[in-house]
Parts: C-alpha cells; sequence; structure tokens
C-alpha cells in the first residue's frame, strides 16, 4: 500500500530528528485487525554480508501470540534476526514464511508489525498523545476510537499523567514507555523489542519486565525481545532462543532451554553467572575432576560409560555449608565478591580450577581471603567432550 | 537469486553515471579535445598535439602568475588557519552570547563574491573609502592601483576577512564536540593551557581542519572575482592571478586551444597538491 | 590522603531556594575516613552526581563546608584539592602513548625524568599494562582506557582521594568483574580514599565497604551492604536494593494493634513504646521477599493469600500473592515446591520492619 501526501508530510515533516534510517518510528501499519493470529516461520535463514555470515541456518516457528526471547551475546546475530523478521533486511538465503504465506521480499512497511529500540525514539516535537496516537492517525481511525486506544494504552503503561507534556520532558523509563506505547497501541500482529530496557536503571528495568511479562499475556501477537541478559530472558518467560556466533543453539519453553541445556554453549550462555564447566574422568567406580578431587560414582551419574566428560555445576549449587552429606570439600581462595543488594556472585579459584558462587544473602569478603565451599555430587550436569548434554538432573519442583 | 538482485542493484546506480557522465566527465573530455586542437573555425582544425602544453608551461607572464598564486594561497592559508582556530577559542561557549558570536562572525560568508570587491574596492579609496581616507589622513601612501604591495596586501586581507570565519565555524563546532569530561580530567592532571590545546583540543580538531585546509586551498587557488573588481589585476600584472591570465586567455584573446591546455594544467595541480595533502596527513595519522 | 567532612552542606541552583525540594543537595553531614572504599548509590536526579561535583571542586556548595583534613576547600578548583578522577566514558589523551599518558600529571608538576620513570612502570605493572606502554592510547580497549585513566591518578604520590563516575559503563560484561577486583586490590593497596557514584547495586556493593544511599538530595542511609539489605534504615533502601525489593503494607496505629486493612497485627512491645506517642504521617510494615514464610498448608499463625503468579527466574522462584487488596511477593529457593491458588504466609518479627513516616523505627537502639 502506498502511503498519500499527508502521510508522506507526516514523515518528511518528523523526519530530520532521527538519526539514521532505520529509527524511524515503525507506524507504516495500514490495516488495522483485531483478533490476529500469526504464526512466523523462518526456514534455513542465512544472511551474509561482505562474505561475513552474520546469522547461519536458522530454522525457528513462532507459534501465534507467544512471547520469544532472542538470548545472545552482543553480535550474536539478534538485531540480525530481528531486522530479517520485520522485513527491513533480505536474507541471503532460506524464507520467511508469515501465516502460511511466503513473505521473504515483501517490504516492511506492507507488514503489520511494530518495532522498540534500544534508544529512546520518538517523535520530539509531537506530544506524548500524538506520539502514541501516530500510527492510528496513519490508520485513519475515527478521533473517538484514537482517543480510546490512547487512553487504554497509556493506562497500561502508566504515562496517562504526561500525555500532554513532550517526550524530551519525561525522564527516561517514561520516554522507552512512550515508544513502548506507540508500537503497542495498533493491534500489530508482530512486535519487535531490540534490547528496549538496556539504557535504564535496573530498578525501572525491573519494573517494565514485569509489565511487559503480564501485557503479553492478554495479547494475540508474536512478540521478539532480544537481550543479552538471562535474568531477563528468565523474568519474561515464555519462549527462548538461545544464539551464538550467528547460530540457533537452542529454541524452547524458557524454563526448559533454562534447565535442559542441550549444549554446553547453551548452559554457559544462559545462566548468570555462568554454570561452571569442570574437566572430569568418569571410571566404573568414581568420579575425578583436575586429578585431585574424587568422589563415589552415584546413581545420579552411574550411567555414564566410562570416559571423559564436562560436569556443569550451577553457581548456585555450590554452598559455603553443605546440602547434602556427600558434598566435597573444597579449599578455596576468594577472588572476588560481587554483592547485588541481596545476593552475592563469589568467584574462587584453587590450583586447578576457578568456580563461581551465586549466594543468596550478602557475604562480604576481602580479596584473596581462604574459604572452604562444597561443591555438590548430586545435580550435575554432564557433556560429551563435543558438547553434548548426556545427563541433566532431575528436578525436584516446577516445570 | 543473488546474481538476479545484483543486476537490479546495477540498473539503480545508472542514473548517477549519466549524471556524473553530463556533468564531469563530457565536459573534462572536451576540454582535452579542444586542447589537442587548432581551432579556426567550426570545420577547419589541425591536430596539433601536445604543442599548446609546451607553449603554456613555457609562457613567462604564465610562470608567474601561477608563482604569485602558490605565494596567495600560502600566505592566506598561513593566516587564516592560526586566526581562525584563535577565534574560535574565544567565543562563548554558550548562551545569547554564543549565538550573537556565531551570526556575527558568519556574516562575511554570506556575501556574493563580486559584492566583497566591490565593498573593498570602495573600502581602500582614498576619496570616499573609510580605510583609504583614514589612511591619507594618517599620512600613509597607499594607492592600490600604482603600489604593487598595496594591492598585495589589500587583496590578503580581504581575503582573511572574507575566509577567516569558515576555519572558526569549522573550529567551533570541532570544539564543541570535546567532552566536558576532558577538561575537568586535564584540570585534574595540571594540564597547562598550552597543554590543553595541544593534547585535547588540537587532536579533536584535525578532521575539520584537514577538511578547512582543503577547502581553502581549492578556493583560493581558484580566486577570481575579487581581485577582479579590487585591482583588476594589476598595478601592471602584479595582482593578475591564475584564472584571471585563463579567463584573459580563452574569452578575450579566443585562444581556445592554449587556454583548453591551461585548464587542464590548472586543474591537475589543484588535484596533485590536494591528493599529497590528503595522503600525507592520513599517513601521519595511520603512523600515530 | 585524606579525610573529607561535608558539614551542613547543601546546595542549590535556583537563585532563591524556598523550599526543600529548591535544593539539589539537602542539607547534610558526613564522614568520609581516610583510606575508606565508599560508594554513593541512587536512582537518576538523586543528586550523587552535583555531590561528586562539590567533592571533587568542579562545583562550589552554596551552603555549608567541605574539609579536607580540616582544611576548607570550598572554593578551591580541583587541580588544588590533589583529587583524581575516573569518568564514565574513558578520558585518555589520544595522540599519545600509553607511556606518555601516565606521566602527563608527572610533567605537569616537573618531576625529574628518572623518577617519572620509575613510577610510570610501577604503576603500569600494577594495572597490568606494562606491555601496552608503548601504544598510543588510542588504540587501546575500553577496559584499558580505563586503566590508563585511573593510572593518570595513581601515578601521583600525594593523590588525597580517587572519585569514580560510573567508570564500568562501557566495559564488555564478562570483563567486568575483573577490573571490579583490579578495583578492589589497588585500594587495599594504596590506602586511598575512594568514592565511587553508581546507580547500580552491584557496582556499589561489590566496591565498597560502606555505601551512602542517596534519595532526593539527602544521604538515607550509610551503612554496609549487609546492613543496607538487613535493616534498611528508609523505605527507599528498602524498594532500591534487592531484587525484588522490600515489600511495604500501609497500616494504621489503633491502641495496641497495627490495622491492615480488617486484619489486626500484634505490634513488637518496645516498638510500641517508641511509637506511641509519636505524630505520625504513615506507617508502613515492610518486609523483603527473601524472608517471608511460605506454607503450602493451612497455619495457625500464618494468613491465607491467593497467589496470582509465580515465576522460575532458574536459580529461585518469586511468587507474587494478594494480602486483602495489597500485592506482594515472595522468594523462594528453587527446590521449594510452589503452591497453587492458596498459600499460607508468615511473616518472622525479626524481619518485619516497622516505617514511620519512611523511616525505620528500631526496637533495640535505646
Amino acid at each position: 500500500m502506498k502511503l498519500n501526501i499527508k502521510d508522506r508530510i507526516f514523515f518528511l515533516w518528523h523526519a530530520p530528528c532521527f538519526l539514521y534510517r532505520d529509527s524511524y518510528p515503525v507506524v507504516i501499519n495500514i490495516t488495522i485487525t483485531m483478533g490476529v493470529n500469526m504464526s512466523l516461520v523462518l526456514e534455513n535463514v542465512t544472511k551474509i554480508v561482505e562474505g561475513q555470515t552474520w546469522v547461519s541456518n536458522i530454522n525457528m516457528t513462532l507459534e501465534p501470540g507467544s512471547f520469544n526471547v532472542l538470548l545472545g551475546r552482543t553480535l550474536a546475530g539478534k538485531t540480525t534476526l530481528m531486522r530479517l523478521m520485520a522485513g527491513l533486511d533480505k536474507p541471503s538465503e532460506g524464507r520467511i514464511i508469515m501465516n502460511g504465506a511466503d513473505v521473504t521480499g515483501k517490504p516492511v512497511r506492507e507488514r503489520n508489525l511494530s518495532m522498540v529500540y534500544q534508544q529512546f525514539i520518538n517523535y520530539p516535537n509531537l506530544s506524548v498523545f500524538e506520539n502514541i496516537a501516530s500510527p492510528l492517525r496513519l490508520a485513519r481511525m475515527s478521533e473517538k476510537e484514537i482517543k480510546e486506544r490512547v487512553y487504554e494504552t497509556a493506562k497500561m503503561l502508566r504515562i496517562e499523567p504526561f500525555l500532554n507534556r513532550l517526550p524530551l520532558e519525561l525522564s527516561g523509563g517514561q520516554q522507552q514507555r512512550t515508544a513502548m506505547a506507540r508500537a503497542l497501541v495498533k493491534d500489530a500482529e508482530l512486535i519487535l523489542f531490540d534490547e528496549p530496557l538496556v539504557n535504564l536503571d535496573y530498578k525501572l528495568r525491573e519494573e517494565l519486565r514485569e509489565e511487559l511479562r503480564s501485557l503479553f499475556r492478554q495479547r494475540n501477537c508474536i512478540a521478539v525481545y532480544a537481550t543479552t541478559e538471562p535474568n531477563e530472558a528468565l523474568a519474561l518467560s515464555g519462549n527462548t532462543a538461545v544464539l551464538h556466533e550467528g547460530r540457533l543453539l537452542q529454541h524452547g519453553k524458557t524454563a526448559e532451554v533454562y534447565h535442559r541445556p542441550t549444549s554446553i554453549e547453551t548452559a554457559v550462555m544462559f545462566s548468570e553467572p555462568p554454570m561452571n564447566i569442570v574437566k572430569s574422568k568418569v571410571t566404573e567406580s568414581e568420579v575425578t575432576f583436575d586429578e585431585t578431587v574424587h568422589f563415589q560414582l552415584n546413581k545420579d551419574l552411574n550411567h555414564l560409560t566410562p570416559g571423559m566428560y564436562n560436569l556443569g555445576v550451577r553457581a548456585s549449587h555450590i554452598g559455603l555449608v553443605p546440602h547434602a552429606d556427600d558434598d566435597l570439600e573444597l579449599p578455596v581462595t576468594v577472588d572476588l565478591a560481587e554483592i547485588s543488594g541481596s545476593e552475592t556472585f563469589l568467584h574462587v579459584r584453587n590450583d586447578h580450577l576457578s568456580l563461581v558462587l551465586h549466594l543468596p544473602g550478602v557475604h562480604e569478603y576481602a580479596v584473596d581471603e581462604k574459604i572452604t565451599i562444597y561443591f555438590p555430587t548430586h545435580k550435575l550436569y554432564a557433556f560429551d567432550l563435543q558438547g553434548q548434554l548426556i545427563h541433566a538432573p532431575a528436578r525436584i519442583s516446577g516445570v | 537469486m543473488n546474481k538476479i538482485e545484483n543486476n537490479k542493484a546495477w540498473f539503480l546506480v545508472l542514473p548517477v553515471f549519466v549524471l556524473v557522465a553530463f556533468s564531469a566527465i563530457i565536459p573534462l573530455m572536451t576540454v582535452v579535445n579542444y586542447s589537442v586542437q587548432d581551432v579556426f573555425d567550426t570545420n577547419t582544425r589541425y591536430f596539433v598535439g601536445t604543442e599548446w602544453f609546451k607553449a603554456i608551461l613555457n609562457d613567462a607572464a604564465l610562470q608567474s602568475a601561477l608563482m604569485k598564486q602558490f605565494m596567495f594561497s600560502f600566505t592566506t592559508l598561513s593566516i587564516e588557519i592560526p586566526l581562525g582556530i584563535g577565534i574560535a577559542l574565544l567565543m562563548p561557549k554558550r548562551g545569547m552570547a554564543a549565538s550573537l558570536c556565531l551570526v556575527l562572525i558568519a556574516l562575511p560568508l554570506l556575501i556574493p563574491l563580486n559584492v566583497v570587491g566591490t565593498i573593498w574596492q570602495i573600502f581602500t579609496r582614498s576619496d570616499i573609502g573609510l580605510m583609504g581616507w583614514s589612511l591619507r589622513e594618517m599620512g600613509v601612501a597607499y594607492n592600490i592601483s600604482r603600489n604593487p604591495v598595496d594591492a598585495w596586501a589589500t587583496i590578503i586581507l580581504m581575503d582573511v576577512w572574507h575566509w577567516t570565519p569558515l576555519i572558526a565555524l569549522l573550529c567551533y563546532s570541532g570544539l564543541r564536540s570535546i567532552p566536558e569530561a576532558y577538561y575537568q580530567a586535564a584540570r585534574i592532571d595540571r594540564a597547562s593551557r598550552w597543554a590543553i590545546f595541544r593534547y585535547i583540543q588540537l587532536p579533536k580538531l584535525t578532521n575539520v581542519l584537514i577538511i578547512g585546509i582543503l577547502l581553502r586551498f581549492m578556493d583560493s587557488f581558484m580566486i577570481y572575482a575579487e581581485p577582479f573588481v579590487l585591482t583588476g589585476g594589476g598595478p601592471g600584472s602584479s595582482t593578475t592571478f591564475l584564472s584571471q591570465a585563463l579567463t584573459t586567455m580563452a574569452i578575450g584573446q579566443f585562444d581556445v586551444g592554449p587556454a583548453a591546455a591551461f585548464s587542464i594544467i590548472y586543474f591537475l595541480i589543484i588535484l596533485a597538491v590536494s591528493w599529497v595533502f590528503y595522503t600525507t596527513i592520513m599517513n601521519m595519522q595511520k603512523e600515530k | 590522603m585524606a579525610e573529607i567532612v561535608l558539614n551542613a552542606l547543601a546546595h542549590t541552583y535556583s537563585r532563591k531556594p524556598n523550599a526543600p525540594q529548591d535544593y539539589a543537595i539537602r542539607q547534610m553531614n558526613q564522614v568520609w575516613e581516610q583510606g575508606g572504599a565508599y560508594a554513593l548509590l541512587g536512582p537518576s536526579g538523586c543528586g550523587k552526581s552535583t555531590l561528586l561535583n562539590i567533592i571533587s571542586g568542579l562545583l562550589e556548595p552554596s551552603d555549608g563546608e567541605i574539609l579536607f583534613d580540616g582544611v576548607k576547600v570550598n572554593s578551591l578548583p580541583p587541580e588544588e584539592r590533589n583529587i583524581a578522577q575516573v569518568f564514565q566514558f574513558p578520558v585518555i589523551y589520544d595522540t599519545m602513548t600509553v607511556f606518555d599518558n601516565l606521566a602527563f600529571p608527572l610533567r605537569n608538576m616537573k618531576t625529574p625524568a628518572h623518577l617519572i620513570q620509575s613510577k610510570v612502570h610501577e604503576i603500569a605493572d600494577i594495572l597490568e599494562l606494562s606491555p601496552l606502554l608503548h601504544k598510543k592510547a588510542k588504540n587501546l580497549t575500553a577496559d584499558e582506557k580505563q586503566k590508563v585513566s585511573m593510572g593518570r591518578g595513581l601515578v601521583r604520590d600525594n593523590v588525597s582521594a580517587i572519585l569514580f563516575d560510573e567508570p564500568l559503563t562501557v566495559i564488555d560484561p564478562q570483563l567486568k568483574w575483573k577490573l571490579r577486583r583490579k578495583l578492589k586490590q589497588i585500594h587495599d593497596q594504596f590506602n586511598i580514599t575512594m568514592i565511587y557514584v553508581t546507580h547500580d547495586q552491584l557496582e556499589a556493593a561489590t566496591f565498597a565497604d560502606k555505601i551512602a544511599v542517596m534519595y532526593e538530595g539527602q544521604i538515607v542511609q550509610f551503612g554496609s551492604p549487609h546492613e543496607l539489605f538487613e535493616n534498611p534504615k528508609h523505605t527507599f533502601v528498602g524498594y532500591f536494593i534487592g531484587s525484588p525489593g522490600m515489600n511495604f503494607m500501609n497500616v494504621q496505629l489503633e491502641e495496641q494493634h497495627f490495622v491492615f486493612e480488617d486484619m489486626k497485627l500484634k505490634v513488637p512491645e518496645k516498638i510500641l513504646d517508641k511509637i506511641q506517642h509519636l505524630p505520625y504521617e504513615s506507617i508502613k510494615l515492610g518486609i523483603r521477599p527473601e524472608f517471608v514464610h511460605v506454607w503450602d498448608k493451612k497455619n495457625d499463625e500464618a494468613y491465607e493469600v491467593d497467589v496470582i503468579d509465580s515465576e522460575d527466574l532458574g536459580t529461585y522462584h518469586i511468587m507474587t500473592f494478594k494480602l486483602r487488596n495489597q500485592l506482594l511477593k515472595a522468594r523462594l529457593h528453587e527446590d521449594q515446591r510452589i503452591p497453587k491458588h492458596k498459600a499460607w504466609i508468615s511473616f518472622p518479627d525479626q524481619w518485619l520492619k516497622v516505617y514511620v513516616n519512611e523511616y525505620l523505627v528500631e526496637a533495640d537502639d535505646e
């Protein structure tokens, strides 16, 4: 669908406010349909730019109404993948299928989607109300309906009191809420969030995360949310796709990916602090790691065929006091106690290994202090030397 | 699939090719064409090879015009660059004063070239011009149509007045982009005013200065309207610069062939000097 | 080296302040002891940057005084206070080598060349910059640049304090903890007063022995990370420290009880004595989600609540529940079963805090 003269003027008039083209508020949605029920499928999608593979051979199905987190470090390919989903870029290979129809070459303005960026992108010379209303105005909605929708969305995101202000008169959190409201006000089939909370204080992050989580429960669109933080993925729940160096490592229910990572890479990537990996030798009767520590093979691990393994242990499963009788006592030296208000990440080492402990509560230690820690012999993950999961501990509660 | 996309892309840049061809390549080729022929009328012309080039390079008048041209560009640049930096450093940083200052400084840039010449022509007249009259009253013998030194000094003064603001504005914007933290850190490190300039401000100005110097070199090397209006190239030929000599040859005497050869040499000189300057600076930066 | 004292210090940017809100820094007294590792923690707009600028000397306070080792320095510029500062974005001299960067402050003080040599090498060793000494500073990574800007402060013998302004903002997440460790080691080694300004509780609590939490231009609590967590002195500290923050319930005091909606809660005796005769605008009860006890069966001590939501955060669960009309959170161990629909919760006396007019009332500080 083409933009008419009035819309063009609207864009040109506001365009200079944005630094680069990609950060235009994507409001080019013309049809507004209620109760959309869209699915999105990526088939063997690859993007190569100047000989460098940015994402490679991605296969992914996003269910209607699902919330999907793309988790990966910087340059893992999250933004590239989102741009492909949005139609801002075209894949070098593969197809993108929406609702069963191939949309691979379809430009962004013909798709019904919204996008929220890292930077707080709003029309600086429009009031918050007009900012939120802008996609609806383009859709030729009646004034009455616009008003209703804007108020409803603003209320949901708690920016109702600021509707008459300009974006730059608001705090960072409120500005980002405005950008989110603009994305949410129309019934987009696909909403893309590219690390939207990264520039906010952590308290605001906590609050907005929770709001998003409950917001999308009632929505019937596909949401895709890119982040570098494992904790953000866990807090948003839904589904998580772990990306690493342009490859899709694992995609599934967030809790399942977290508790049953299929490879070491996922296990390390999807936990903060990262899962501790210890190279170990398993024999008929015992487990040895780093040639110094031995323990009897227990019933958790006795189905492992003898050989070399990488054992994974979660930072939160190592303790300062033993949790079970057969926990291993390890004397270590403190590298650093990182304290996050209500919890402590304790980095420790001995001659053979470096480990991280995740402890509830506040524990203050000096650098290089000598302490004893307790290493669990249950709750261990086992990966083969290629990094594939061989064994995951059974879970007591939850999913 | 990639192939098809690529072909389409080539098709899309075609308009640019056509545009560049019409705006640059075709006119340049006509000049090259003229420079190797002796043209009598539309039907009679002879191929002369490099003859015009030899003649031009051996022409004493043109050699002296070239020398004068280099001297002029060098002198104006070596005054305008430091002066522009100095003005930029002294300008107020924010508020009304900053805006006012910017407008005042930018004013000379808004005046058309031949108007600048006219203004200064009147300015230097000893009967009604402010400067000419004042100097005469003070007993200074000053006459731009008689004394070549006076003529030169006036033209350089005019150019400095006209173009220093450009350098000042470029530097001002460069200086504004330096975060406040740099100055704070320097104060804490007890850096002297000179050290702040040398190690914080100057490095941040390098890029705008390269652009400024290139622009000013090319512009000053092609100067035409102002001296033409102010002195007409005189007294004698003391302020006849290259472009004026070229115009006289091409339009005044209608020596199309030599003028074309002259244009090409002129163009190559500017290109060469700019290129040498640019690559030297870039290499210097890389080595660092 | 210096002890820094803020004496009845206040600052306002307005010419005619008439309300407390006009002050970016409200009147405060604070002592930063010589050799301490301190953090100044608060959300954006709480006044921490203003306070930092007053300490560094970029800003002259409008009221009160600031003393370095007992000497009033209100109007002394930064260069005369002998402080060093590390900024949010690395400030380095691009055109110089790492060596020249580190030597720069010494050269400005006309230090003899052989002393510069030895001092720069000593500091470069400590900061693990030795292999980079002859590299152009421009080509360093962000964490190396931050080390260089810190080094410029450390080379000077007589630095009285080092101020950090969110120095890890631009550092790769994977490298952050190593730099945090370096900072702590340097503090232990040099015994210099260090003040670290940040909005991030992790940065603050990891670095500092004592944290000053700022809110609306005031320091609402000054204490160790442990104290901030277990005994927040102000509701803001409870909310801001810990994720999720403290739960609060608005209550009324009626005779011997706190009344929360239709519930009556017992008031510990010692606290009752203290607040009975206090005029108050609000009383809040606060408890950290970590300390809420949760049962999945009826219990006489416990209140019945509706479970609204539960989140699996990997190493622990957050259960959101409704007590009457108030949403509260509890943090449960990953192995603990989360009750469905109905749960029974209780608040251990030890962890239930009473806040009158937003400030903690303590039972045992008579």
